[in-house]
């Protein structure tokens, strides 16, 4: 088998589309038509819908895809998360039934793992999976689930074993979302938007076939999908960008990244907004202010240096060096800089920091700033959960001693919930 | 901008390392930091005979290797994190600089290949008893006799100011203009005194000049932008100074907090002690790249070069003293000691908070050169 060079992808690519693009099609016919053709997702393997390529050649088939004027396959949300973790650990059944979907964009997927009782602790979850007349009956409750009040299946995390320990007493599942003992309730935030959910589950049943994990294997399984998560939350995330144009299917394809983007409109807020610091001084008089502009000064420090950090991270890597420590402080720079851009976007605003909404500066994304940066230090792990991995697998510290670890689940303190 | 070193450069800070490890262990320092000339002849002498770091940046044409300032920043940094103590900063780093960016060529190939090979020590003599490294500040004036100058006035803060054969120092012109001068016999109207520094790796003097002859580095119109180049190089080369001390810092911390045993075990699998650690990893990180990003956008002319570089400056300081104040809480009551070799560190870190202008000044500098 030879490689294909990135000329002959990009040939290949364009040749296909010069055959194929119709934007008079529906969204779903062109994106089946595309799945079909392997290059919706090239990187997938060639027998499951993909042609086999490495990732840094399907960001070149999605670059021709986007500079031709055409669509590509769906890639928002948790679906390519489940896309990874099928292909790393399903069954064929679960490969043949779910991938297409996952690639059109006609099925959505939430991740069922965060619960009320164990949110740092992931591995604490005590949702139950019991096996009773041939199925597996799920009782429990997840919580921060984006996108679940529209989810048509879950990943879901759930104890099998109450007698093993705690890393070896979860299993793996797809969850049918649209059943009945499946509850969705929306969850407000601090900051108004309800981004994610609280997922009520009570006596939902899985066929024994929709366990994708071992028995007792779950977390292992689980990791894989965490470590796309952590990959997408370093930078790979993308959000797909409306088009605008007549036809008929750029009108589907931006009413869909409206419905999937709804839950993220806040969260360029989140990061603090540097971007708009001096913007905001100008417009509030106070950029002349010494105090104010020392503050505004630090922030865009700190930010342009964790910047160059992140690009010294992926310049090693480029280089194919071994990643440095440079690669894994980002998300807690991230923290510091958002926290350091809401206490200058306070001082900035002056009084008008107590008011919100359309009275507020700039049309209350000043005010929405000051309350979405919470978010960014508790979010995708926190503050304190990313000090202890640094600590521990960057600087060789040694790990706190456990007492979860070393007896069956059932004798670990865990929170009364519910 | 480059985010990332090349295999030569990795080669070459590993070499520089190797050899500060070998002649600047901290005995090494402590001999130096008490006595009153501050440096090992020999160690120069290898430093700038067998290294050649004297001549860096030094262009090929007067006696120098032609690197960048990248270069010499590596070299800063691994002097940092050595807390080597030489005039390597003030000959090499400053004076050296100042001629290369002021003098004519004729000045050029008088002065420098001296310097490059180490055998004279310069140093350049910018501030003021009351006044900082912006030239704004200098009132030290240079008076017009014929081709030479006469200068009058006072500096302070000058590094290794005992130890230079040949002095570079701001004076202000008749027309105004800031001039950059070579003063290059100590013995006509040159009065020292050494001053009693903090730091005691880094050895300061007073100078006053009475009607003092001296040399003007080219025309006496381009002091100040030749100066501004000068003064982007030096202070990307603190900010390097600044990280590699910040890492040693806190590497020494770790390591003392992972052999040190309370409460039955390591401090060092205690949580409040990995996450300060993890927190000092993520300062001294960050003042790595801002001081890498200062030395490549210098060595690029970019345009933001000089926001960027008293960014670096701004972010380095902080790093390093709040590094340097985490470094000894670590050590608990041993690192309040004198024997403990904190204090060595801790010093400098304080030192070069002010030094080259304090993290307030450069970061109101960074926004009035910021043109993004």
């Amino acid at each position: 088998m030879t490689v294909m060079t990135e000329q002959q992808v990009r040939d290949d690519v364009r040749a296909f589309l010069e055959a194929n693009w119709d934007p008079n099609r529906s969204l779903m016919e062109w994106r089946n038509i595309l799945v079909d053709s392997g290059w919706g997702a090239p990187h997938y393997p060639k027998e499951w819908l993909g042609k086999g390529l490495s990732s840094a050649m399907s960001l070149v088939v999605d670059e021709v895809i986007r500079d031709f004027g055409a669509i590509g396959a769906a890639k928002m949300g948790i679906r390519t998360l489940a896309g990874a973790t099928i292909l790393a650990h399903g069954s064929d059944l679960h490969k043949s039934k779910f991938l297409r979907g996952i690639l059109t964009g006609e099925e959505t997927w939430c991740q069922l793992f965060s619960e009320p009782g164990s949110g740092s602790d992931l591995a604490g979850a005590a949702t139950r999976a019991d096996w009773k007349d041939g199925k597996w009956v799920i009782n429990g409750q997840k919580v921060w689930t984006t996108s679940a009040h529209h989810a048509d299946f879950g990943l879901l995390l759930a104890r099998t074993d109450w007698d093993a320990v705690k890393h070896k007493g979860l299993s793996y599942f797809i969850l049918d979302m649209r059943q009945p003992g499946v509850d969705v309730n929306q969850l407000k935030q601090m900051n108004g938007h309800a981004s994610f959910n609280q997922v009520f589950i009570t006596d939902a049943v899985i066929e024994e076939e929709m366990r994708v994990s071992e028995l007792g294997e779950g977390w292992k399984v689980a990791t894989t999908t965490l470590m796309h998560e952590r990959r997408g939350a370093d930078g790979a995330r993308r959000y797909d960008q409306k088009i605008d144009r007549p036809e008929r299917i750029y009108q589907e394809y931006n009413e869909e990244i409206d419905h999937q983007l709804a839950p993220y409109v806040w969260y360029p807020q989140r990061t603090g907004r540097v971007d708009l610091l001096i913007e905001h001084a100008e417009a509030a008089g106070r950029y002349e202010d010494p105090a104010v502009r020392q503050e505004i000064a630090k922030v865009l420090g700190l930010s342009k240096a964790a910047e160059w950090t992140a690009r010294r991270a992926r310049a090693s890597q480029e280089m194919g060096k071994p990643q440095g420590p440079e690669g894994s402080i980002g998300k807690l720079a991230a923290s510091h800089v958002a926290r350091a851009a809401n206490q200058a976007h306070t001082k900035i605003a002056g009084p008008n920091a107590m008011l919100t909404g359309s009275d507020s500066w700039m049309d209350g994304t000043i005010a929405e700033i000051l309350v979405s940066t919470p978010a960014i230090s508790i979010a995708g792990g926190t503050d304190e959960i990313q000090r202890n991995i640094i600590s521990e697998r960057i600087l060789k510290m040694p790990k706190e001693s456990r007492t979860d670890t070393d007896r069956p689940f059932r004798e670990v303190p865990r929170n009364q919930v519910g | 901008m480059q985010f990332s070193f090349s295999a030569e450069q990795e080669e070459f800070r590993s070499v520089i390392r190797r050899f500060l490890e070998a002649k600047s262990p901290t005995t090494a320092v402590r001999a130096l930091m008490e006595g009153e000339v501050g440096y090992d002849p020999e160690v120069w002498k290898a430093l700038s005979g067998d290294l050649g770091l004297t001549a860096l940046h030094i262009p090929e044409d007067f006696g120098g290797a032609g690197f960048g300032v990248t270069e010499l920043a590596i070299a800063c940094e691994e002097m940092g994190r050595a807390l080597l103590c030489a005039p390597f900063f003030a000959s090499t780093v400053m004076a050296a600089t100042a001629i290369a960016e002021a003098g004519s060529d004729d000045q050029k190939a008088a002065y420098l290949p001296g310097l490059a090979s180490g055998e004279t020590i310069a140093t350049l003599a910018v501030a003021e008893p009351n006044g900082g490294w912006n030239g704004g500040s200098i009132a030290m004036s240079a008076t017009e006799y014929g081709s030479v100058y006469r200068l009058h006035g006072s500096k302070s803060y000058v590094l290794d100011g005992m130890n230079a054969g040949l002095i570079v120092a701001a004076a202000r012109l008749a027309n105004g203009h800031l001039g950059l001068f070579v003063v290059s016999d100590l013995a006509d109207g040159v009065t020292r005194r050494p001053l009693k520094s903090m730091d005691p790796t880094r050895k300061l003097a007073r100078i006053d000049f009475e009607n003092t002859p001296a040399v003007l580095l080219g025309s006496s119109y381009e002091g100040e932008a030749a100066y501004a180049r000068v003064f982007d190089t030096m202070v990307a080369c603190l900010a390097a100074e600044m990280a590699g001390g910040a890492e040693r810092l806190r590497e020494d911390a770790l390591e003392y907090a992972t052999m040190r045993v309370q409460f039955g075990r390591s401090i060092a699998s205690f949580q409040v002690t990995k996450h300060k650690a993890a927190d000092m990893l993520l300062d001294v990180e960050l003042a790595k790249s801002s001081a890498y990003a200062a030395a490549s956008a210098v060595d690029d002319g970019d345009g933001d070069a000089a926001a960027i570089v008293s960014l670096a400056k701004a972010q380095s300081a902080d790093a390093y003293i709040q590094t340097a104040i985490h470094a000894v809480q670590l050590h608990g009551g041993i690192g309040f000691t004198y024997d403990n070799d904190t204090h060595m560190w801790f010093k400098r870190a304080k030192a070069s908070e002010v030094f080259l202008g304090d993290a307030n000044w450069h970061r109101e500098r960074m926004l009035r050169h910021w043109s993004a």
